[in-house]
């Protein structure tokens, strides 16, 4: 093993102003790279920079240590400007293990900075990574990356070695030494994380002792050590003025649910059946009683959506959530609340498939399945959220689209939004659009389909309400009495109603917001957790005096009545998902427009890098 | 609304006519469906609930039309999932008094998960079951309580899958109320719906329906007045098994584990099997009991008391607002870790 760095006193160390920064954070499942990467980033958002975050774990619960496929990672980026997305490459690489070194090495950048912990290569752990000698002695290495090899092991354990705790004790909390080490070399406050040991750990001081020793110890470790001569500084990024929190999508959805149920004063049904990666909204949901949510763990996914409906038909707001797998098993759910024209809320937490795919990997190729999932004409709005803060303002939309138009709205998040993080200005939820809920209690003139001019929506009557008992069902009913018809001339307007209930949403929509000119020679448009990736890529080809815009498309059913026009104004149309291309069908099919897909499925995140280069090449290749 | 607010308004004089909806009724003639609709709807009256509180959830089948005749509120779902329904809906509404109308195939095939849960869950409502051995919306396939070798369209050499039976699975399932009754016995039915409505929790009433187009007479064992006679065992509390007729009365006894049928004048009165609606157990081995080594029992074979899904549901609700207060997302937004930029 190559020369280990240690501690020197004393040294005085420049300090280097940086735009921005990507740091990945990788080491085994059981290393602590979650909790490392959310506290950095805790300790970024005080820093006062804008960043944005991705986990990455195995769907395995305890993965066998030292594993490739038990690799946990956690990549933020942040900065003193807008930062849109995690970052592509990275400028500096935590490795705690060889699998994660072996795993994340292609992914840093030529010369970024390279962390490793020494005491983790041992014959064992590169034998399961599948190296057959240790790549920490190769030249190469050191060469092409600013390499340090770091015993953080053995450091933490020095620091540590009058605790009476066990040796496995000790090992763990040497996620803290990577903390503390990378906190100094960024320039990080490490009081949010003191603050957050000493309230995680308030029952059992002497592991709070532990970490909190630890911590410094790293942080102090890259103070002295003569390896780190330079550190960095990210100066705070211009934000709008206001109070911030931290928001991953998930809870976000939660929150917005919650902040639905307060406003229409209605209690929630939320049904759900466990499933990755939606599981932590009922786990949200569950904890805010308060509210008047009642969560159903139900038996199965089909007994969540209708237990769901069944709330709806008794007045309260009905939501289910899981992801694509689950929603399959939904869809005849979802199409009796069409029929029944009854308000329902289906969050589709998005992740790699078919089938059961890849759990923890995110995707957006459910597109097709929200809006043509079901049996015959079954059509539903359909939203997506553009980052995780924004899930809160889309799960409250859904909410009062549901309620408003008497039919299923359904959201599509995924896996990259539901568990990345970004820093949420607060909103004041005064300013949310009003839920208003007007139950039907006229006898007079009632029939359960008369409908609103405005909304086509018809009555919600709750059962209780004398005078005004009727059936409903998934048989086809006559228009306005709601009694059962096989009437052919009645089905085709009843097939024509519903669309068009859909259809009259878009009069909610504002006008779509267009991120560089209003003409000119390319148009990006994105729905979903692409919003950052494209962002950034047509920011930086508009830094490069190209001629390029992008609109990205939260409401995806219907679409906004200005799409049509502004899709025109550009000479081309490149339309990147993580699909195989379904978004650019319903353009291509909506507006006879020859737009064109950037396609990636890998289960990641598309890069920015990449669709810019996508741009570049659909504009004649000229970088 | 509070469950209890339900019992706050005043009990309304009813007819059985209240209780009848516009609708054509659509079953075929001689359907045993048409005898229960006509029990449930002079059965109503007497319950003292106001109609607007009453639902009919069903989900799909023959039985599944059943709300489109009452006049009350109702709800003619999907097929199989009309016991999820209700329980989401019972949730939001625990002031509503909830039917479920299913049969043999919707209630334990398809819907045979959500059978399960919401039995276990012990959820207010009443499940009335009709089993007609048969399906017969879809045109007479067998169904899981066809009995083995059952011939019909999909089976034409007879079927391969032995049955089950609802009593069973329903205890199974750690139902609480648990009851039989027969379409051709109008009194009894009434008698059981009452004893449903009544129970806290979950009431699961099977009741033995002719289907006279698919599979007429299936039944007949306890329909033919001969049959009947020598079979039909009244379940009631604290009475003893004896069944038959009055000059060859028959009782079950216990030998060791196993039921066993005897002259009843041939045991001493002490050696009767006493039914106790409260033993669960004694009501499992009851509702394995059937023709023709065994009578087959009709009435309740237990009733007892458990925690219900929904209560224990809202007390969790009433619990957190009462030491916290209600919930309050300008608080719930600012909770936390957050940070101030100017």
């Amino acid at each position: 093993m190559g020369q280990i760095a240690t501690p020197a006193t004393g040294v005085e160390k420049s300090r280097k102003a940086l735009d921005r920064a990507v740091i990945r954070f990788a080491g085994d499942s059981g290393d602590g790279m979650q909790l490392t990467g959310e506290q950095f980033t805790t300790e970024s958002a005080w820093a006062g920079n804008d960043l944005a975050t991705l986990p990455n774990f195995p769907a395995e619960i305890r993965a066998p240590a030292g594993t490739l496929f038990g690799v946990s990672s956690f990549q933020l980026q942040f900065g003193s400007q807008r930062v849109y997305t995690p970052g592509d490459r990275l400028d500096c690489l935590v490795a705690m293990n060889p699998a994660a070194l072996k795993v994340h090495l292609r992914d840093l950048k030529t010369g970024g900075l390279l962390i490793v912990n020494t005491q983790a290569f041992d014959k064992r752990n590169l034998d399961k990574a599948g190296y057959a000698a240790n790549p920490l002695d190769e030249p190469a290495l050191a060469e092409r990356y600013r390499l340090h090899k770091v015993d953080m092991t053995g450091l933490t354990h020095e620091a540590i070695k009058d605790l009476p705790l066990n040796t496995k004790e000790k090992d763990r909390t040497k996620n803290f030494f990577a903390l503390g080490l990378v906190s100094w070399i960024y320039t990080r406050p490490l009081e949010p994380t003191l603050t957050w040991i000493e309230k995680r750990f308030a029952k059992n001081m002497g592991i709070a002792e532990a970490n909190t020793r630890v911590l410094k110890a790293g942080h102090a470790f890259g103070e002295t050590a003569e390896i780190f001569a330079e550190h960095y500084a990210v100066e705070p990024a211009e934000m709008a003025p206001g109070l911030y929190r931290a928001m991953t999508g998930n809870r976000a959805l939660a929150w917005g649910i919650l902040a639905a149920a307060q406003r229409s004063k209605l209690p929630v049904v939320y049904g759900a059946y466990p499933i990755t990666p939606a599981s932590d909204i009922l786990h949200e949901l569950a904890m805010h009683k308060r509210f008047r949510v009642r969560t159903i763990q139900a038996e199965d996914e089909i007994a969540a959506v209708t237990a769901a409906i069944g709330a709806s038909f008794g007045g309260a707001i009905g939501v289910t959530a899981s992801s694509g797998p689950g929603v399959a098993l939904k869809g005849e759910g979802i199409g009796l609340a069409v029929t029944a024209e009854l308000p329902l809320v289906v969050l589709n937490i998005q992740r790699a498939g078919p089938s059961t795919g890849m759990p923890t990997k995110t995707e957006q190729a459910d597109l097709m399945q929200a809006l043509y999932g079901r049996n015959s004409e079954a059509p539903v709005v359909v939203l997506a959220p553009a980052t995780p803060g924004d899930c809160f303002y889309i799960a409250y939309e859904a909410v009062r689209l549901a309620a408003r138009y008497m039919l299923p709205v359904i959201v599509l998040s995924d896996g990259f939004l539901a568990n990345g993080s970004e820093p949420w200005l607060i909103p004041n939820p005064d300013t949310l659009p009003p839920i208003e809920i007007a139950f039907r209690t006229e006898r007079e003139g009632f029939f359960p389909y008369l409908r609103d001019p405005a909304t086509l929506a018809r009555p919600w009557v709750r059962p209780g309400t004398p005078g005004l008992e009727h059936r409903i069902g998934g048989i086809e009913k006559q228009d306005v009495t709601g009694n059962i018809s096989y009437d052919p001339e009645n089905h085709d307007h009843m097939v024509r109603t519903r669309a068009e209930k859909v259809r009259r949403v878009a009069q909610e929509i504002s006008p779509t917001s267009i991120n560089g000119p209003a003409t000119g020679d390319l148009l990006v448009v994105g729905w979903g957790g692409t919003y950052g990736a494209i962002t950034a890529a047509v920011e930086r080809a508009q830094a490069d005096g190209k001629s390029v815009a992008s609109i990205h498309l939260r409401y995806l059913n219907p679409l906004p009545p200005d799409l049509g026009h502004i899709l025109r104004e550009y000479r081309k149309v490149l339309v990147p998902e993580i699909n195989s291309g379904q978004l650019v069908r319903v353009l291509r099919a909506e507006y006879l427009v020859d737009a064109v897909g950037f396609n990636r499925v890998r289960g990641l995140p598309l890069a920015s890098e990449e669709i810019f280069a996508a741009i570049i090449q659909l504009l004649g290749g000229q970088g | 609304m509070s469950p209890s607010e339900a019992g706050a308004k005043e009990a309304p004089r009813y007819t059985k006519k209240d209780f009848e909806s516009d609708q054509d009724v659509r079953w075929c003639p001689g359907c045993g469906d048409y005898a229960i609709l006509s029990a449930v709807q002079k059965t109503m009256p007497d319950l003292g609930i106001p109609k607007e509180d009453i639902v009919f959830i069903s989900g799909i089948g023959c039985s599944s039309r059943f709300p489109y005749y009452m006049n009350t509120y109702g709800f003619h779902t999907i097929h199989g999932r009309a016991p999820a329904i209700a329980t989401g809906l019972r949730v939001a509404r625990p002031d509503l008094k909830i039917f479920v109308v299913t049969g043999d195939g919707d209630g334990l095939s398809i819907g045979g998960n959500h059978m399960l849960h919401v039995l276990r869950r012990n959820v207010n409502l009443v499940i009335l079951l009709f089993n007609n051995r048969i399906y017969g919306l879809t045109k007479g396939q067998y169904s899981p309580t066809s009995e083995l070798g059952k011939v019909t369209k999909s089976t034409p050499v007879g079927s391969a899958d032995r049955p089950v039976n609802p009593l069973a699975f329903a205890l199974g399932c750690g139902a609480t109320f648990v009851a039989r009754t027969v379409d051709r016995n109008i009194p009894h039915m009434d008698e059981m719906l009452k004893r449903a409505v009544a129970h806290k929790g979950t009431a699961f009433l099977e009741i033995l329906q002719n289907c006279n187009v698919y599979n007429d007479l299936a039944w007949n064992v306890i329909y033919d007045r001969e049959s009947k006679v020598q079979h039909e065992l009244r379940l009631e509390h604290a009475k003893p098994l004896v069944f038959g007729p009055p000059d060859d009365r028959r009782a079950v006894i216990m030998q060791g584990v196993t039921p066993k049928v005897v002259r009843a004048k041939d045991v001493p009165e002490s050696s009767l099997w006493v039914h106790d609606e409260k033993n669960v157990n004694a009501a499992k081995l009851i509702a394995d009991l059937f023709a023709p080594d065994f009578p087959i029992p009709v009435g309740v074979l237990t009733a007892v008391d458990a925690p219900v899904y929904e209560d224990l549901m809202l007390e969790q609700e009433q619990k957190a607002i009462s030491e916290r207060g209600p919930g309050d997302i300008r608080k719930l937004l600012t909770s936390g870790d957050t940070w101030k930029i100017s």
